[in-house]
Formats: structure tokens, sequence, C-alpha cells
């Protein structure tokens, strides 16, 4: 008997499994293997300043996107979250300036930054959801800008103007990563890691849940589910991905200062998750591409169109606005569009239900 | 106030005990034990001074802000931008034909006229969008910053005050006695600051009667309580939404004069400003004109006593406030919940 019912079983797992793989869009494997042997091809400059750029500022979105997105809270907080978890690192670990850092090894000051920069970020998300939609955002900038105030005034601990340079990243398996390759993948693992438990939580039950508080939170408090919690377990997670973006952000560029998390910055966080789109994690990263590509090339185009090359900002400003005011969702947004149109038939629906 | 003695007679006798100690540290003449503890009267009563001085000007940024944001709810992050504009026009329009006053009008109608346009044009297509509005005001500012620093430049304006008004005034207040002949010594301080002071009030009572008692500001309040319904009573609504963000925008502009009076006008003062707006309006409460008030009078006090009796921290006293109220007063000082 026991034979008999284990092999429709086990047949049944096998087809599961063969399933689970056939299951993936060919997209995925087309942009996984590019992604992969992309140093094959790439110069250092595109590898280092373009990619892992990319890869870092997406993950500073994306835990944005993940609040926007799944928890209808647009927080400006993240890239304060990010430049924390900088500065810890910075005061931990090792950085040239040896009087405030402790030196201590990687193994303990980067999980104790994470945790820093997981309980700012859950004090914020604390205070933030007392408030609702616009509200939460000018909350959010004024702790971005206290932050940036306070960094910059303070001395002591976070050594003021200058803040800290010589941030390096450990010799980890006697790997300088540092260099474009190494640094190419490690951006692109944490990319991968924060992007794929942003997908895997945004179909768990927490995610669920959360995006019921997004779109009824009177009913799913009256379902039995405790509002607060969930949006305040929401920026603790978010703090998490921000926090691991900010400190490879102060490994690219070996250094921290006030300037690094900014109003600018936490702006342009906000700028980059809205052209890339907030329905889905992937678009945090779409933006991060389009706006490192911009910042790194737009002097190029603008000088040659005979404008000087600082007017990067109005180029992003301007695209922004139509980004916004023409799709709201972002690049992804026009993508679903596009889709949604060319599977129309259109004899049978003209499309007159649609906006 | 009644109403808010007999529910919270503890807070009552606290907050007039503090408003008590204020007023007898503000007239009397300080003993010498205190002055050890906590330095020279002049000092404090000059922190008093410049905090009530700038508190006026954070009013006259914020006042619009919240009046735009009560009728319409749009958060306008471009509000900052709109200060600084009219920072710019006021100066060029003082320099070059040598009247501070007529700075005054122009930038406000200039600025007012911009408001109109935004309002027109960007606003209206979205109503209801508060989310998206928002973005939009952030992607305005951040073009407007670039704009003005392209034709601007980034260089420090000071817009003078005319001769009339420059100069100290002696005041009333006593900072301490002459050690030789026993006279009292009086604060001196600069006119046109507290000419300022005077106007800013002026125009926020303006503000209060022409909300409380005439027909238009009976129709915004309507408007702020319910839209919908103001709107189906045959009120014009677009109408009184296109006035009222020109005027918040015009209020904005003339901030910036006086701004630009006060202080200067320089690229990224735009930033600074909308932030001050944004804590003053949180801690005083969303759409409330006394709430921006207060607001602007408590943060203005506390960033000029914190940069005085700790300069490191005094950001983050102003920060401090506004997290003390979102934790006991998430509505703001005098919002309603």
């Amino acid at each position: 008997m026991a034979l008999v019912e284990s092999t429709p079983a086990s047949k049944e797992r096998d087809a599961r499994q063969r399933d689970w793989f056939e299951r993936i869009p060919a997209g995925y494997w087309v942009v996984c293997i590019a992604l992969l042997i992309m140093p094959a091809f790439a110069s250092d400059f595109t590898l280092y300043q373009v990619f892992g750029w990319s890869f870092i500022l997406g993950m500073i979105s994306l835990s944005l996107m993940f609040l926007g997105g799944y928890g209808g809270m647009v927080s400006l907080v993240q890239m304060s979250v990010a430049g924390l978890a900088g500065y810890m690192v910075a005061i931990f670990g090792d950085s040239a300036i040896t009087d405030i850092s402790l030196g201590w090894p990687w193994y303990i000051a980067i999980p104790l930054a994470l945790i820093v920069a997981m309980i700012f970020g859950t004090i914020v998300g604390s205070l933030a959801v007392r408030t609702e939609g616009i509200y939460t955002i000018m909350i959010t900038l004024a702790v971005a800008a206290a932050f940036f105030y306070f960094t910059r005034q303070n001395y002591a601990v976070f050594n003021g103007f200058s803040g800290f340079n010589g941030v390096l990243p450990p010799n980890l398996f006697g790997v300088d990563w540092r260099q474009s390759v190494p640094f190419y993948y490690l951006t692109l693992f944490w990319a991968a890691v924060a992007y794929f438990s942003v997908l895997y939580i945004s179909r768990a039950p927490f995610g669920l849940a959360l995006q019921g508080v997004r779109d009824n939170p009177r009913r799913m408090a009256a379902l039995g589910y405790n509002v607060n919690a969930h949006r305040i377990a929401a920026y603790a997670f978010a703090a998490l991905i921000a926090g691991t973006g900010g400190i490879l952000l102060t490994w690219q560029s070996a250094q921290i200062s006030p300037g690094t998390a900014g109003i600018g910055p936490a702006i342009d966080i906000l700028v980059i998750a809205v052209i890339g789109g907030m329905s889905r994690p992937i678009g945090p990263f779409i933006g991060a591409l389009i706006y490192v590509l911009l910042k790194t090339f737009a002097i190029d185009v603008l000088l040659s169109v005979g404008l000087s090359g600082e007017r990067f900002q109005l180029l992003i400003g301007l695209g922004f606005l139509a980004i916004v005011f023409f799709s709201p969702d972002g690049l992804l947004g026009l993508w679903d569009r596009w889709q949604d149109y060319r599977k129309r038939d259109p004899l049978l629906d003209r499309g007159e239900d649609r906006l | 106030m009644r109403d808010f003695a007999s529910r919270h007679p503890v807070w009552t006798v606290i907050i007039l005990l503090a408003v008590a100690v204020f007023i007898w540290l503000i007239f009397a003449q300080w003993p010498k034990e205190l002055v050890d503890v906590i330095g020279r009267k002049k000092v404090f009563l000059n922190a008093v001074f410049n905090g009530i001085t700038l508190g006026g000007l954070y009013f006259l940024v914020a006042s619009g802000f919240t009046l735009i944001f009560g009728l319409m709810r749009n958060v306008n992050l471009a509000h900052g931008s709109l200060y600084l504009l009219g920072g710019y026009i006021g100066y060029f329009v003082a320099s070059s034909t040598g009247f501070w006053l007529l700075a005054f009008p122009v930038a406000f109608v200039l600025v007012a006229i911009v408001g109109i346009f935004m309002q027109i044009f960007i606003f209206r297509r979205m109503e209801g969008q508060d989310l998206r509005q928002t973005l939009v005001t952030i992607g305005i500012s951040i073009v407007m910053a670039d704009l003005m620093l392209w034709g601007f430049g980034g260089d420090f304006y000071n817009i003078s005050p005319p001769s009339w008004l420059s100069g100290p005034m002696e005041t009333l207040f006593v900072t301490g006695v002459k050690r030789s002949s026993g006279e009292l010594i009086y604060l001196k301080y600069p006119v046109v600051r507290v000419v300022i002071f005077l106007a800013s009030v002026v125009i926020g009572v303006a503000m209060w009667l022409i909300l409380n008692r005439t027909q238009i500001g009976m129709m915004i309040r309507a408007g702020v309580d319910d839209r919908d319904m103001l709107s189906a009573t045959g009120a014009r609504i677009q109408l009184v939404f296109v006035g009222v963000f020109a005027f918040g925008a015009g209020l904005a502009g003339i901030a910036g004069v006086v701004g630009g009076t006060f202080q200067s006008v320089a690229p990224g003062e735009d930033i600074r400003f909308l932030l001050a707006s944004l804590v003053v309006v949180i801690v005083g409460g969303m759409g409330s004109i006394t709430g921006a008030a207060l607001g602007a009078l408590l943060i203005g006090l506390a960033e000029q006593f914190g940069s005085v009796y700790f300069p490191t921290y005094a950001v983050v006293l102003t920060f401090l406030i506004m997290v003390l109220v979102l934790a006991f007063r998430p509505q703001g000082l005098m919002g309603r919940s």
C-alpha cells in the first residue's frame, strides 16, 4: 500500500519541481545571465560607477518602494537610515579618523551598524505612523533634515562637516572588494538578496496583511490585525534594506559625510522610486539605473546642446515632473499600459473603459 | 480658553507659571546669582527678540503654507522656492529703484501670479490626488531651484533697508545698571526687525479678521471643513482656490523680501524655509492660522535660544519640540483631530 501511495506523491513533487523551474519567466533568465556575465565585456568604470552605484541606490530606493508601494507610507527618511548605517560602520569599524573609530572587527561592526540603523528606522517609523499620507512625507522630511543638520554639527560622534573617510570594506577571503569586478558582484549579490526578500515578503502573510492595511486600515483593524504594528514592522524591515545599501554606499566612495544623507539625496531617492515605479520591486532598480546614467552622462549631452553641465538637476527635475504628470506609476506603469494595449482585441474592446 | 483651564488645571498652572517666569526674566533686573548661572541679561534679551522676530518671519512663510494646505489639502513643497523667488525679485526691485517698500507689492504680485499659474495649470488637473500633487511640487521645487541658480548665480544677495529704518533703537527693556553712575542701561535693537515684526503681526491679525469676519473668510473656512458641500451650495470654489493659492504664494514672496532684509537671499534658503514652515505647521497644527503663529513663535524662540545657549544642538531642540508635539498631540497644538 505504502509503495502504491508514495509513487503518485513523488511524481507530483517531481512535477512541481519541474514546474517551479519552468515557471520562471524567460525575462528573468535573460536579465540574470546578462548581469552575471556583465564583467566580461563592460569597462571598470561601468561596473563600479554605473552598475555598482545603481544597485546601491536601487536598494535604498527599494526600501522606500516597499514602504510606499506595499505599505502606502512614503518615507523620505530612508536615505538617513542608510547614512546612519554608513556612519556606524565608520564609527564601530575602521576609518582614517582614528580618534573616533573604534576599530572593531567587521563581524561585530557590520551587524551592529545594521541593528542601530534598524532601531533608528523603527523609532522614526513609530513616530511617522501616528500620521497618514502626505503628513508622513512632511514628518519624515523633517526627520531627514534634522539628521543632516545634527551630523553636520556634532563633532564628538559624527565628526561634523567632514565626516569620515578611508572607510574600507574588510579584506574578506583575500579579495579587495573595492576593485571593480568584486564590488560589482558584491553589490549585485546584495541587491538580488534585497529584491528577492522584498518579493518574498510581499507574498508572505505579513506582506499581504501590510497591503491590506494600505488599502483599508479600518477593515484590517476590525479583522483583528494590529495596524500600527504592521506599519512599524515594515519600517524596521525597510531600514534593514536601506542600512545594507548605506554600508555599501559608504564603501563605494570610501567616505561618509553629512552631504551623503542630506535633503537633496533624500529627495533623489524618492525621485528614483517614482521614476521607476512603486508598484513592483523592480521599479526602483530601473529608476536608479536611469538616474545614474543621467547623472553620469548628462554633462556630455548638455554640453553638446550648448548648455553648461551644471543643469543636471534641471534635467532630472523636468524628467521627474513629466513622469509624475503623465504616468504617476512611473516607467513600470508605462510598460503595463503598453502591454495592455498590445493584448487588447481591436474588435471587441475599443478601450473605452480604460483611462 | 476657560474650557482648556477647566479640563487641564495642572497644565494651566504650569503654563501660567512658565509665562510668569518668562515675563519676570524679561522685565526684572537680574540678580547677580542668576547672571552667574545663565549669563548676562543682554544676551538673553537679544535671544528673545531675535527669536520673536524670526518667529514673525516664519509666520509669514508658514501661514501661506498652512492656508493652502488647509483649503486644498495640497502640501506645497515648492513653497520654499516661492519664498526664494520673492527674495530675488525683492532684491532686484529694491536695488534698481531704490525704494525698499516697493519691493513688497512687486514681490507679492509676481509670486502670486506664479502661484495662480501653478494652481490653474498643474494642481487643478490633479485635484484630490494628494500624493501626486505633493510629488509634483517636489519636481517644481527642483526645477525652480535650478532655474534660479542658473539665473541669479550662487551669490548671496542682501536687501538693504532704507536709511530711516537702519540703525538701532532704544527699547524699554533694561539690560543692566551702569556701575559708575547707577543709571539703567536699555537694550538697543535694530529698528528694521521691530518694524517688520510689527508688520507681520498686522498681517496675521488682518488674516484672522478676514477669515473670521468676512464673507470670503466664511467661504474659505467652509471650504476647509467640507469642500464638496461648499461647492454644492453654489460657491465658485475654483475661484476661491485660485485666490487662496495666490494669496499664500504672495505671502511667501513677501516673506522672501523680509528674509532677504533680515538675513540674505541665496540658493539653499528655499529648503531651509520650507523645512522651517513644515516644522512650524506640524507643531502648530495643519490649516490653522493661530497654530501657525504659535508654532512660528515657539520654533523661532527655540532656534535662537538653542543657538545662544547650546549652539551644537540648536537644530535638535527644534526637532525635539516637533517630536514631543507629535508624540502627545499628533494633530498639532491648535489642530483639530
